[in-house]
């Protein structure tokens, strides 16, 4: 109700608020500082790798760690410390530059959807539960096998099919706000439409679609690295932590090393942004519990 | 309430409908047909034209989605663009392996889930709840293929109690197929129970701080009688929808979870058929996980009807 159309300086005070809010959470802190730490290495890991990338040696293969190779060295004698270091460059850029797309335009008709009702919100919400039907990840699967998977292909594709959960999501939102007293209130005031929109109803969306694309965030991590898992993803050279699970899980039984490494750069990111997630609701005062894994 | 059950079937077909167009067009969409993938690089000219015409695809494409539609009604999926093999008969004996994973994992996992839901909620925030609790939010947000495969280091390579990758053929007996299941079934039951157990807990907490159980609390009924009687019979029933929701998210985890252990089934059909653009598969696959996810959200919806009285006065209420 306050925030939309008070001064820049009091939104930013409101967001250092909510940022303590979160960090004086435990499950917040942890969160937080799991994904801080992993932009800051996404970010600065060229600089400080040890090794290239894809240097490939016969004498190094599946070499269990050593002072000279921390996290030991794969199948093809690569250095895991520099992949796993790397192994979230792609993927993170990917999915942070799909998910406010994501949940832009998702809001957005959301927000329509919800307050036109109608035979154009009957007919949308027709079409959602059929896009809904069927797993998400096929889609983008099919759409990576049949045009490749770079980035061009892929932020598009995630942030379509990870849009049309947020349409049902700022829906409902819209719904549970339009019916309040205060809408009403602006309402009886007289104020326009557009007002309402931007001054009621924006607002109290708002915070629910910022919990939403933290765990669309998550859940296209989920898919990307799903991808290159299946290896219709990002490919060979390049480090990617689905990749090298893929790579190493043959080899596992004697070369723990070289799978376990991914997996924890890999969980680590996804349980960080999920207790983010959770300590942002928390903090907004929206209830999670019951959301449902779609 | 026949009404509006009546009304959740129909809308239920309605969606069926769209999402059967919508493969149609997406398949469309995509460059290249079946044609262009068998024949690989002598894809020009006469053979091309010559094997467009022997199946069919240079019909006009309302043509050829009636006589795709009209087909699968009867149960004719049609063939493989490369083999000469049913369709119908492939993805029938892929479907009853990924049923039987699934199936074992939901019949394991759903009073799993309850149960440890229940316990969870009723001793909040004691170490019983947080390692519990934890160990579910760490199963469901990590990815399937990542808890699968810590499952396969752990119990296959380093303890070698159980059998890794699955190895029999996609038709063979349910007998020779059981006892290679069981590391993806333990896959799908860990990440299934994790989603409803947190529900289960959720619900079964909101309902103890109840006012209606804090009254029975006040007048001295026993503390069993308030869990047996009083809350689980309210806090289940809201868990519903969420378990049909989870198992229809479960529909793309298993495609992964599939080709990890090399378990032939639906998913791993679909990628595989994805790669060699068997667009015919792929629609086939499709509809089915389509018709499964509906299903399932129907049967919730009525099951929640018949739970919950109070809801069957709210007409034609949307979720």
């Amino acid at each position: 109700m306050t925030a939309a159309s008070v001064p820049a300086g009091r939104s930013l005070f409101r967001a250092a608020e909510l940022i303590g809010d979160i960090l004086s959470r435990p499950s917040g802190a942890i969160g937080l500082t799991l994904v801080a730490l992993h932009l800051l290495i996404a970010l600065a890991a060229p600089l400080i790798v040890p090794y290239d990338y894809k240097a490939i040696s016969s004498l190094l293969m599946l070499k269990p760690p050593s002072t000279a190779h921390w996290l030991g060295t794969d199948h093809i004698g690569r250095d895991v410390l520099t992949r796993t270091l790397l192994g979230g460059r792609e993927a993170l850029l990917v999915t942070t530059i799909a998910t406010p797309i994501a949940v832009l335009w998702g809001g957005f008709l959301g927000i329509l959807f919800g307050l036109s009702g109608g035979w154009l919100d009957d007919m949308a919400m027709r079409l959602v539960d059929a896009v809904l039907s069927l797993p998400k990840i096929l889609f983008v699967l099919t759409a990576a096998a049949v045009l490749g998977a770079e980035p061009i292909v892929l932020v598009p594709m995630l942030a379509f099919f990870y849009g049309v959960p947020v349409i049902r999501v700022a829906r409902a939102a819209t719904h549970d706000v339009v019916a309040r007293d205060f809408v009403t209130a602006s309402r009886a005031r007289g104020h326009s439409r557009f007002d309402i929109i931007m001054r009621e109803i924006l607002p109290n969306v708002r915070d629910v679609l910022l919990v939403e694309g933290a765990m669309r965030w998550s859940w296209m991590l989920l898919t990307f690295s799903s991808l290159s898992f299946l290896g219709f993803g990002v490919s060979p050279p390049t480090p990617d932590w689905g990749l090298m699970i893929k790579d190493a899980s043959p080899v596992m039984s004697f070369a723990w090393w070289a799978v376990l490494a991914p997996i924890a750069a890999l969980s680590t990111l996804i349980v960080g942004i999920n207790l983010s997630a959770d300590a942002l609701a928390k903090a907004l005062g929206i209830d999670r519990a019951q959301k449902a894994p779609v | 309430m026949l009404r509006l059950i009546v009304r959740r079937l129909l809308l239920g077909l309605v969606t069926i409908g769209l999402v059967v167009v919508l493969i149609f067009v997406a398949v469309e969409a995509l460059p290249g047909d079946a044609c262009t993938a068998f024949l690989e690089r002598e894809a020009q000219g006469q053979l091309l034209e010559n094997c467009r015409k022997e199946r069919g695809l240079d019909r006009p494409a309302v043509a050829r989605f009636a006589g795709w539609l009209g087909g699968a009604l009867l149960g004719d999926f049609g063939r493989t663009a490369s083999g000469e093999l049913s369709i119908a008969e492939i993805v029938g004996t892929r479907a009853r392996n990924s049923l039987l994973l699934a199936g074992v994992a939901t019949l394991m996992g759903i009073p799993l889930a309850i149960f440890l839901g229940v316990v969870t909620a009723l001793r909040r925030d004691r170490w019983a709840d947080v390692s519990i609790s934890s160990l579910a939010i760490l199963a469901m947000t990590v990815p399937e293929f990542v808890t699968a495969t810590v499952l396969l280091l752990v119990f296959s390579a380093w303890l070698g109690w159980l059998p890794g990758v699955v190895l029999v053929s996609a038709n063979a007996p349910l007998s020779a197929l059981l006892p290679q299941i069981i590391l993806p079934v333990i896959t799908v039951t860990l990440v299934l129970t994790a989603h409803i157990l947190r529900m289960v807990r959720s619900s079964v907490i909101e309902v103890m701080s109840s006012d209606y159980v804090q009254m029975a609390r006040l007048k001295g009924v026993p503390y069993w009688q308030i869990v047996f009687r009083h809350v689980l019979p309210n806090a289940l029933p809201p868990a519903i929808n969420v378990v049909a929701l989870t198992i229809a998210w479960l529909l793309g985890g298993l495609v992964v979870i599939e080709i990890v252990f090399n378990y032939p089934g639906l998913g791993r059909l679909m990628i595989e058929a994805i790669t060699q653009r068997e667009l015919a598969i792929v629609q086939t696959v499709a509809l089915i996980l389509a018709l499964v996810y509906v299903g399932v959200n129907l049967m919730a919806d009525v099951l929640t009807l018949v739970f919950n009285p109070r809801l069957r006065t709210m007409h034609g209420r949307e979720r």
